[in-house]
């Protein structure tokens, strides 16, 4: 395991590139940089799939068990100072991946692949240890909030008597600077709006000073205004030399604050481009790219692919 | 028509979210409500599904006040789908309460209730899973479907595929619009997305 940890990705072959030329599975944008020679975060042929029991038939305990992939073969990288949206379809293991980075496997999980975060490789234990830290999560769901506890308590997190203050002092400018008042952290999750909740929940990923951001569909449920400012928030730290990986199905306003954009497809990354791709079809590769820029309601609203059952 | 009528409704200790607030939607319309974030959009539409009682005022549909039991008239579908759904019933045993407990096999009602299933795209073997074993944009699908088994003469949508991307956002109102126009409902949605707005909706309605 020490063996492993120790193991740094070899340098960046050539770190200048010439804008939209195809390297490890993707092409940059004006702003990918490659800080120390590596990507923030690479992740390479990752696969991940389930022991599930198979319902075809069978007695109960007689029952076969076969594996269900989730992720095929998904490659990936963040560059520091960058946001790199993950848009595509749901169901596709958006939120299995951001699970992965994060450490986060369930026990009947297999988990096939390498991960790369700020040159080292990574192991299951490494990503765990480096969660709340290095790598924080802003989650999909404000279910993630305990429903018991005042939202200010729960930004400040456990900490010791000595950190009490020095946490309580960077809530409150956490707060301040989203937009929360200081009454904000006196109230319960359930009083909070949908918009509230989010930034509550961005406070929370801020709290541990971390490197890569991964925000989970971080606009769901807000209005244009505030979705535009949750998503300049990512922004502005990825300005400041962070690294955002946003996933997201909204491709519309992705396309406003990310660098790169990454399309997702039944467990698989199946184009990694610059946003300047996105201006018209004719720029992207895939048929699947291509389908989900006709659907914008912007551009037509079309629905190409039959459901399916 | 689904009319709230001098509505008036606020949470214990707050000031009142809709005072005096009235709406009425006939069937076949498509009204979107445009509110800032905070503004008591998901507070209307829990009050036209009959999820809250108004204060003051009446939430009546076609004239008659919303039923206290049984399914309601105008049906829901909310922006968190996880939280709709209950987590200790398989998604099958879901869809079957919508008609009433378990369509026997073969009958019209479970034709029926198959047919709307494959139009949303909900594959059979979802039906043995749990919620948490589902995405967001899964699980909003059998909520499109259970609200639509209900025989609703009215939908409200609030934020109903803001989870979802673009093709199945697409996919969805598209057969959401075509089972609306096919049984003249009225729609009340609520998005932050001007676009999708502009392509749906007969009517917007600013909330004061």
């Amino acid at each position: 395991m020490a063996e492993s940890m120790q193991k740094t990705r070899p340098a960046h072959e050539g770190t200048a590139h010439r804008s939209g030329e195809h390297h490890h599975h993707h092409n940059h944008a004006a702003t990918s940089r490659h800080v120390g020679d590596h990507h923030l975060l690479q992740v390479e042929d990752l696969c991940v799939s389930f022991m599930r029991y198979d319902d075809a038939g069978g007695r109960f305990f007689a029952a076969g068990r076969r594996q269900a992939p989730v992720l095929d073969r998904l490659s990936l990288a963040v560059h520091a100072g960058e946001v790199v949206a993950v848009v595509g379809a749901s169901g596709a293991g958006k939120s299995m991946l951001a699970d992965c980075l994060l450490g986060l496997f369930d026990p009947h999980a297999t988990v096939a692949g390498r991960i790369w975060f700020d040159g080292t490789e990574q192991t299951a234990e490494s990503l765990a240890a480096l969660r709340g830290r290095s790598i924080a999560l802003v989650p999909q769901s404000v279910a993630a909030l305990d429903p018991l506890m005042r939202v200010g308590r729960q930004v400040q997190g456990a900490a010791s008597f000595q950190e009490r203050t020095t946490r309580k002092a960077r809530q409150e400018a956490l707060f301040e600077r989203y937009g929360l008042g200081p009454e904000t952290a006196q109230l319960y999750p359930h009083e909070l709006s949908g918009g509230m909740a989010r930034r509550v929940l961005l406070c929370c990923a801020l709290m541990g000073s971390p490197q890569l951001v991964i925000a989970d569909e971080p606009t769901v449920g807000l209005d244009l205004e505030l979705a535009v400012s949750a998503l300049s928030d990512l922004r502005a730290f990825a300005d400041e030399g962070g690294g955002v990986m946003l996933i997201t199905h909204d491709i519309e306003l992705a396309l406003r604050v990310a660098d790169r954009v990454a399309v997702f497809r039944d467990g698989t990354v199946v184009e990694e481009t610059a946003v300047a791709s996105f201006a018209s079809p004719e720029l992207l590769q895939t048929p699947y790219a291509r389908a989900l820029w006709h659907a914008l309601p912007e551009h037509g609203f079309e629905a190409r692919e039959a459901a399916s059952c | 028509m689904l009319e709230a009528r001098d509505v008036t409704f606020g949470y214990p200790g707050k000031e009142p979210v809709l005072h005096g607030f009235s709406l009425a939607v006939e069937p076949g319309e498509r009204v979107a409500v445009a509110a800032p974030s905070g503004g008591g959009k998901t507070t209307l539409c829990r009050l036209l599904a009959g999820y809250e009682q108004p204060q003051a005022g009446q939430v009546l549909a076609d004239g008659a006040l919303l039923p206290r039991r049984g399914p309601c008239p105008a049906q829901m579908i909310g922006q968190h789908p996880e939280l709709m759904l209950d987590p200790r019933m398989t998604m099958g045993a879901s869809l079957a309460e919508a008609v009433g407990g378990k369509a026997a096999p073969g009958t019209a009602a479970d034709a029926a209730l198959d047919e709307l299933r494959c139009r949303f795209g909900i594959r059979q073997e979802w039906l043995s899973r749990y919620p948490r074993e589902l995405s967001g944009g899964e699980l909003q699908r059998f909520c499109i479907v259970r609200a639509l088994a209900a025989k609703p003469r009215y939908l409200v949508a609030d934020e109903a595929t803001t989870m979802l991307d673009a093709l199945t956002q697409a996919q969805l109102w598209h057969e959401m619009l075509a089972e609306a126009e096919q049984r003249d409902l009225g729609i009340v949605l609520t998005t932050h997305s001007p676009a999708l707005a502009a392509r749906i909706a007969t009517r917007v309605v600013e909330l004061p």
